[in-house]
């Protein structure tokens, strides 16, 4: 039963940090609650069906079906987490105008978690549909009875969820002055790492060249199987010897996010001027 | 985002997936089973300084999750398929792997000469 609870939990772990991760970015919106729970709930379906296509993805693209369906998923959150620092960069104090009025709130709350409801789904999506694997491998091999079995997942399953809410809890300790900020390097470190374990996927189907093996090894400093190194690895993208194409994919996410910010995070809003201007 | 946006993305996502260069590569490649949380052989050579092919084949009942930190390397394989896995080139040394599905008994080593 332990087995199967350590095994559920390293698979939930990196999803309920990056829940952790978005309640705190998205603290005080209206709806969020709603959104979250709806992109949980559609990831969890689709971890479902994955899970039922496994052979069909696997098969894809000349085996590469599983790794390029991975990258594409993993790339897919990157540009949703990269837009939404864009997005709420831009909007942000116009956001917090508006909020003052509770339909405003609720309006502005749906636009702006959108993105990120998608990328919590994608996350539970992709830890869950191993998940679903896991578990239907031991109902197959009925290596342990299924009480035993739902008891180790929903054990594995809660000590995950607990860990995203130690997150989301120690987040929120942040001053509310500095928690956007906070939040916002936090979303870029994340898809700087999900872009990096695009890369080494795509490395692994041979799509890309890994252009070096190894650009360092830390695995004997801080093992990425450990515990200690799963977070690390969602939090901010640590690989204990990354290739070429991940430190290079990892890199350029940061840049593009950063630029993107700049280019596009700090232009007036007009429409918000000539409301205000209306309403005095 | 209307609809318009979603088939843009979805377009991109299909034209990138297929354009991508699918190299039937003609590497070497090497076989790996694996049955109810074991790995056959436990132990493989492999020169070193060359990219090869692991191909990994589930023998058994169940879903098998072929990992590897040492490598780099993680693969889901269903009852029953094969799945292949590129690595190296690697440099001399041995590299651990698991089952990630069978974490205590499914265990192996790579090595490469």
């Amino acid at each position: 039963m332990l087995a199967t609870a350590i095994i559920v939990f390293r698979e939930v772990l990196e999803a309920a940090l990056v829940i952790g991760i978005v309640l705190a970015a998205t603290q005080g919106l209206a709806r969020r609650n709603v959104w979250v729970s709806l992109g949980i709930v559609a990831g969890i379906a689709g971890a479902g069906l994955v899970a039922l296509f496994a052979d069909v993805i696997s098969a894809a693209l000349a085996g590469a079906g599983q790794e390029v369906f991975n990258s594409g998923i993993l790339l897919f959150a990157v540009v949703m987490l990269g837009w939404h620092n864009v997005w709420m960069r831009r909007h942000g104090r116009e956001m917090a105008q508006q909020m003052r009025d509770v339909g405003q709130a609720i309006k502005v709350g749906d636009r702006s978690m959108y993105m990120l409801a998608v990328v919590v789904g994608l996350a539970v999506l992709r830890e869950g549909s191993e998940v679903v694997l896991f578990l239907y491998g031991i109902a197959v091999a009925q290596q342990d009875s299924s009480r035993l079995m739902i008891s180790g997942g929903l054990l594995g399953l809660l000590s995950g969820a607990a860990m995203g809410l130690l997150m989301y809890r120690g987040l929120l300790r942040i001053s509310s002055r500095y928690l956007f900020t906070v939040t916002t390097w936090l979303i870029t470190l994340l898809a700087a790492g999900m872009a990096a374990q695009a890369a080494g996927f795509l490395t692994q189907a041979d799509l890309l060249p890994p252009l070096v093996q190894s650009m360092w090894d830390t695995s004997s400093i801080l093992a990425q199987s450990s515990i200690p190194g799963r977070v690390l690895q969602t939090l901010v993208g640590y690989v204990d010897h990354p290739n070429g194409m991940q430190v290079l994919f990892y890199a350029a996410t940061l840049v593009s996010i950063a630029v993107l910010m700049r280019l596009y995070g700090n232009a007036p809003s007009t429409k918000v001027q000539t409301v205000n201007a209306l309403g005095t | 985002m209307g609809v318009k946006y979603w088939v843009a993305v979805l377009g991109l996502g299909l034209s990138l997936a297929t354009a991508l260069p699918l190299r039937a590569a003609d590497l070497p490649s090497y076989n790996l089973s694996v049955k109810d949380g074991r790995f056959m052989p436990e132990k493989l050579e492999v020169p070193a300084g060359q990219k090869f092919k692991l191909i990994v084949r589930n023998e058994g009942s169940g879903p098998e999750e072929f990992e590897s930190s040492d490598l780099n390397r993680e693969k889901i394989i269903t009852a029953g398929k094969s799945a292949v896995i590129f690595i190296g080139p690697l440099k001399p040394g041995t590299y651990g792997f698991y089952g990630e599905f069978h974490p205590k008994t499914a265990r192996g080593q790579i090595v490469a000469k």
